[in-house]
């Protein structure tokens, strides 16, 4: 029973795993490919952060993916992951830009298209709009950062050797914070298709420590993202950054920064609350591609420089996969579960 | 570890600011070296050269030990190799103060006195251009904006130091005071000697305006 359930889990795992070790070079990935901080410390940082984040906050974004497509059956959310993980593998192999919540969610529409089962379109369009408005929003904010942090530095003649020293505690800093938000915003991604068939129960640890079968499923995949980042993230992290614009420590600081704020704000089931009850518009709570947020923060800087040095070309190369990533999951998916249903027999969806 | 590694960033700046005082001193010490030997205050003289000799060598240690405590400590990675390009560059600048020094303390040129006032001139350009590249690398740590005021005025310095030394050698060659033609080679080599302290002065502000232009946001 519990190697069948962990079975039917494990690409949900193998999902987090590519997640680890993609995304976490979105935040630590120029400090280490500067060696502005070591690979160990980034590794560690943001494991506990991801898990952290995923297991405290990771609700509301996973929410809003359940209702897009509610996977009923456990093969079925199996092959949803499967089909996810396998894009991002096979467009990550071909070096193409991709991002693992368009995957996931081309994948869940190529569920609803195989059980004709209507795809939640307020969800859709939810989840569409926070893609577009996530990289615009982290541009605005790495725009306005990066003058900010310009002025400080133009007017506070602080020497060269402590600037360093602040530079490093503030990429460890909203390092930390942006694992927590890439944990918050993305285990959705990575266990939201399980949440319908999630095979835990709840448990109290020692009366304090309440942990809800959501969270033990969020805390596996929490633990399944750290162990993609130690294995296969300092790959990445040696080679990120500077594909559309070279990152100095300095401006890495404003993207990551920026970015993270992005992943928190459609996150955060806290900060949404708190602006609706003072009445304020808040962000729907929806899982945002950390790379398209980095990248957006990367154009933001990048129009702060008046564009210099900008590589067109892979922007243009990154802007085609936020089209073929969901289509070519969503693909995958119809496929996979084709044969899971016919060749294995496997139950991938339950009508109701 | 904070407490650690901001006593690591402390000692790191005044290394760097100690070093950087040497290269000031050694500017200041070459103008007075001068003065005394056109003076013939020999004594004076003697005492600029042995200062210069102890400054050049602990300008040396303290690079050395700046160079060590960037790498041992992986400190500023991204500008490391700009940092310790400047360093190298301008202790050079030390080590040509200190050669003019010893090379008027070794050759004792016999300086005529329709000469003496240009050549106190001349080491003073020289100093100032110094005294720049110092300030600018200096602004270069701390205020970045400041640079290109202090490679400007190097370029100045340099250039009136290159019209006083063309003025030198024009004069050693026409004056009726010297007869031999060796005594007038040996001055030409003078002028250009003190006059070469802001040339190497020139070559690390031009350095530095490129490390500059890096190092801005």
């Amino acid at each position: 029973m519990m190697l069948g359930t962990l079975f039917l889990l494990s690409s949900g795992l193998f999902l987090g795993w590519s997640l680890g070790s993609n995304d976490a070079a979105n935040i630590f990935g120029t400090a280490v490919g500067t060696r502005m901080i070591r690979f160990k410390t980034a590794a560690i940082i943001s494991s506990i952060f991801v898990i952290i984040g995923a297991t405290v906050s990771g609700a509301g974004a996973s929410h809003t993916l359940g209702k897009l497509g509610e996977v009923t059956a456990m093969s079925g959310a199996f092959t949803v992951a499967l089909g996810a993980a396998l894009t991002v593998l096979w467009m990550t192999h071909f070096k193409l830009p991709v991002s693992t919540s368009q995957a996931v969610v081309g994948s869940i529409i190529g569920w609803n298209f195989f059980s004709k089962s209507p795809a939640n379109w307020e969800s859709l369009s939810t989840i569409f709009g926070a893609w577009i408005f996530s990289p615009v929003l982290s541009a605005v904010f790495a725009f306005i950062f990066f003058h900010i942090i310009k002025i400080i530095i133009d007017n506070s003649r602080i020497h060269l050797v402590r600037l360093d020293s602040l530079t490093r505690w503030g990429l460890i800093i909203v390092g930390a914070f942006g694992a927590y938000s890439l944990g918050a915003n993305n285990i959705g991604n990575v266990m939201g298709v399980f949440i319908n068939t999630s095979p835990f129960h709840d448990i109290t640890i020692g009366n304090l420590l309440k942990l809800s079968s959501v969270q033990q499923l969020f805390l596996l995949g929490g633990i399944a993202i750290s162990v993609g980042i130690f294995t296969y993230s300092k790959r990445v992290m040696l080679t990120v950054g500077n594909n559309i614009f070279k990152l100095s420590p300095l401006t890495a600081f404003v993207a990551v920064l920026s970015s993270s704020i992005v992943l928190f704000l459609f996150a955060s089931q806290s900060l949404k609350t708190f602006l609706v009850s003072h009445g304020l518009p808040s962000f729907p709570l929806v899982p945002v591609s950390s790379s398209q947020a980095i990248v957006g923060a990367i154009i933001g800087i990048s129009l702060a420089k008046n564009l210099r040095n900008t590589n067109f070309r892979v922007l243009g190369k990154i802007s085609l996969g936020w089209i073929t990533t969901p289509i070519g999951a969503a693909l995958a998916t119809y496929i996979l579960l084709f044969f899971m249903q016919n060749v294995f027999g496997q139950t991938v969806f339950t009508v109701g | 570890m904070k407490g650690l590694f901001t006593s690591k960033v402390k000692v790191l700046e005044s290394n760097i600011n100690e070093f950087l005082d040497n290269v000031c001193n050694a500017g200041l010490i070459l103008v007075e070296g001068v003065k005394a030997y056109i003076r013939k205050n020999t004594e004076r003289f003697e005492q600029s050269y042995n200062e210069i000799c102890k400054l050049e060598t602990h300008a040396d240690t303290v690079r050395r030990d700046i160079k060590q405590k960037l790498y041992y400590n992986m400190l500023i990675p991204e500008s490391r190799g700009d940092v310790l390009g400047l360093l190298e560059t301008i202790d050079t600048v030390v080590d040509t103060c200190e050669k003019v020094l010893e090379q008027l303390s070794i050759e004792q040129p016999d300086i005529p006195e329709e000469m003496a006032q240009d050549f106190i001139e001349l080491s003073e350009l020289s100093g100032k251009a110094v005294d720049s590249v110092v300030q600018g690398s200096r602004a270069f740590f701390t205020n970045i904006k400041m640079v290109n005021d202090f490679v400007n005025k190097v370029h100045f310095y340099e250039h009136e130091a290159d019209q006083v030394e063309k003025i030198l050698k024009r004069k050693a060659f026409t004056t009726d005071k010297i007869q031999q033609f060796s005594r007038r080679v040996h001055i030409r080599y003078f002028a250009e000697k003190v006059a070469l302290v802001s040339d190497v002065a020139e070559s690390v502000a031009e350095r530095l305006a490129v490390y500059a232009i890096k190092r801005r946001m």
